[in-house]
């Protein structure tokens, strides 16, 4: 533990010094808050709408938790499936380039170690990134009567997909020593888990139930809607755990090539 | 000490290195000569545990560097022939992940990295960022990096390569004084290098030991050099040889049908 927080670290303070951190955070950031922006005037302009139509209750339907917060979270996951890539991309791949690879694999450190500290390095930057996106709720409950609950489990949602994003991103990023193919497989990877249910949105079989199941969105849409479930908990871990050991198996297998 | 029995490496079916057998005792600095791709870099990452062999054994210290792989790893200190340096980085901060990758605890993390700044004369680029150093400084600071934690081994492939005259006499005196208790192995082709910094000398070539001397063993008057090419010439030698046989039974062969 102790040598995978040592490898967490060095690779902490490479985000922010490269400084691909700060870029991240801003666009993430910047992206979030122009959705946050349009989605507000939408529910602006609907209920200026049912005043002027006198219809109230249209306008005790109206709901801050549906018409901004969800919204807002399925479009700053997608911009995840955009950004996450870049943020893990280099992890082994940029090793692998500059030879520091030989460093870390003939030091007294077990793999594991080494896939640990560079999971725990890009969780921390996303669990930032989607701490500081919690401003957007803030900004409603300091206006507003939202849900907080319903808010809170839909960032914690948010929290688990990222960090689910970024153990598929390690995975990519372990197997070649290019950083670009290693981003585009990740965001390959990423997209294909999010429109995996498209051919059984309307069948039934158990192929059908079994690729619901594994659409990344469906479990993410649970938690946006404020049921937290330990069905879409142990999803989510899941796909970390095995990607995970994927990554570890693929860099073990550097050895025995 | 460091014991490699009958190590063979293939990738694919390409034999990188075929049953190589060597030994340096403790203290000693052992050259590790041979031509460019004769298998050095290969055998000495799997002698640093960076990979492990298709067959054969590694001792270092009595320690299997497969089995016992992290007691192993932990005395050893490895430098590739490219300094392993984070470009980002400052030079005290990658060396303090250097140390304490190895296993240094807090206390002891200063007084190592203070020496090793110290010995290795690093101590005017000690703020500099790796990826602005010359390359000179980088080897210096790889090297500074694979000794923090004081290991009784010393795996370095080709330490002298690409530096300046000057800096070359300073490695090679680094190394020396490095030497003493420590079990030092080197790779190189330049020859007098061996001479001057060596007490045992492997010659290496196509994958297999063609020579393993102590340097003070080898006949007296002969060069390192003339040791060099003769041992590697008469590997050529056999191989012309076979050759030229095999050109003769085939004229024979043809001749005899005709």
């Amino acid at each position: 533990m102790r040598n995978a927080l040592v490898i967490a670290g060095r690779e902490i303070a490479a985000y922010f010094v490269q400084p691909i951190a700060y870029v991240v955070m801003t666009v993430f950031l910047l992206l979030g808050g122009w959705f946050f922006f349009a989605l507000l005037r939408r529910f602006d302009l609907v209920q200026q709408m049912y005043l002027a139509m006198q219809n109230p209750a249209a306008l005790q339907r109206m709901n801050l938790n549906q018409m901004v917060i969800e919204p807002l979270l399925h479009n700053m996951a997608i911009v995840l499936v955009i950004l996450v890539p870049a943020i893990t991309m280099r992890s082994f791949a940029e090793e692998k380039r500059a030879g520091t690879y030989e460093l870390l694999l003939t030091a007294p450190v077990r793999t594991g170690e080494v896939v640990a500290g560079k999971f725990i390095a890009a969780a921390v930057l996303i669990l930032v990134m989607v701490a500081l996106a919690s401003i957007f709720p803030l900004i409603l409950v300091l206006f507003g009567n939202p849900e907080i609950g319903v808010m809170a489990s839909g960032y914690l949602g948010l929290a688990f997909l990222g960090l689910a994003f970024v153990a598929v991103g390690l995975f990519t990023s372990s197997v070649t020593q290019n950083q670009i193919i290693a981003a585009i497989s990740c965001f390959g990877a990423l997209l294909l888990l999010y429109v995996i249910s498209w051919p059984a949105e309307t069948g039934g079989g158990s192929f059908s139930q079994l690729l619901r199941y594994l659409s990344l969105p469906e479990h993410f849409a649970t938690m946006v809607r404020g049921l937290i479930s330990t069905k879409d908990i142990i999803y989510f871990l899941s796909v970390i755990a095995v990607a995970l050991f994927l990554t570890q198996r693929s860099v073990e297998s550097v050895r025995w090539r | 000490m460091i014991e490699v029995k009958n190590l063979t490496k293939m990738y694919g079916n390409f034999v990188a290195v075929n049953n190589v057998s060597f030994k340096a005792q403790k203290g000693q600095i052992l050259g590790f000569l041979g031509p460019n791709g004769a298998g050095k870099t290969t055998t000495m990452r799997i002698i640093s545990g960076y990979m492990p062999a298709t067959s054969g054994t590694v001792l270092v210290d009595d320690l299997d560097i497969f089995t016992q792989s992290l007691e192993a790893r932990r005395r050893i200190g490895y430098l590739p022939e490219n300094p392993p340096l984070y470009n980002e980085m400052r030079v005290e901060a990658y060396l303090r992940f250097a140390g304490r990758l190895r296993g240094l605890a807090r206390g002891e993390l200063e007084p190592a990295l203070e020496h090793v700044i110290d010995v290795c004369g690093l101590k005017e680029v000690s703020s500099r960022i790796c990826g602005q150093l010359s390359k000179g400084y980088r080897q210096r600071v790889g090297l500074a990096g694979a000794i923090i934690h004081d290991p009784q081994v010393l795996i370095l492939d080709e330490p002298t390569i690409g530096l300046d005259p000057r800096q070359i006499r300073d490695i090679r005196a680094l190394i020396r004084e490095l030497g003493g208790q420590r079990t030092i192995v080197l790779s190189t082709h330049i020859l007098p290098e061996v001479s001057q910094i060596c007490d045992k000398v492997v010659i290496i070539n196509e994958g297999h030991v063609v020579l393993e001397e102590a340097l003070d063993a080898l006949p007296a008057g002969t060069s390192l050099e003339d040791v060099f090419l003769s041992a590697i010439a008469r590997e050529r030698g056999h191989e012309d040889i076979e050759a030229e046989q095999e050109l003769e039974e085939v004229s024979a062969g043809r001749s005899s049908a005709q």
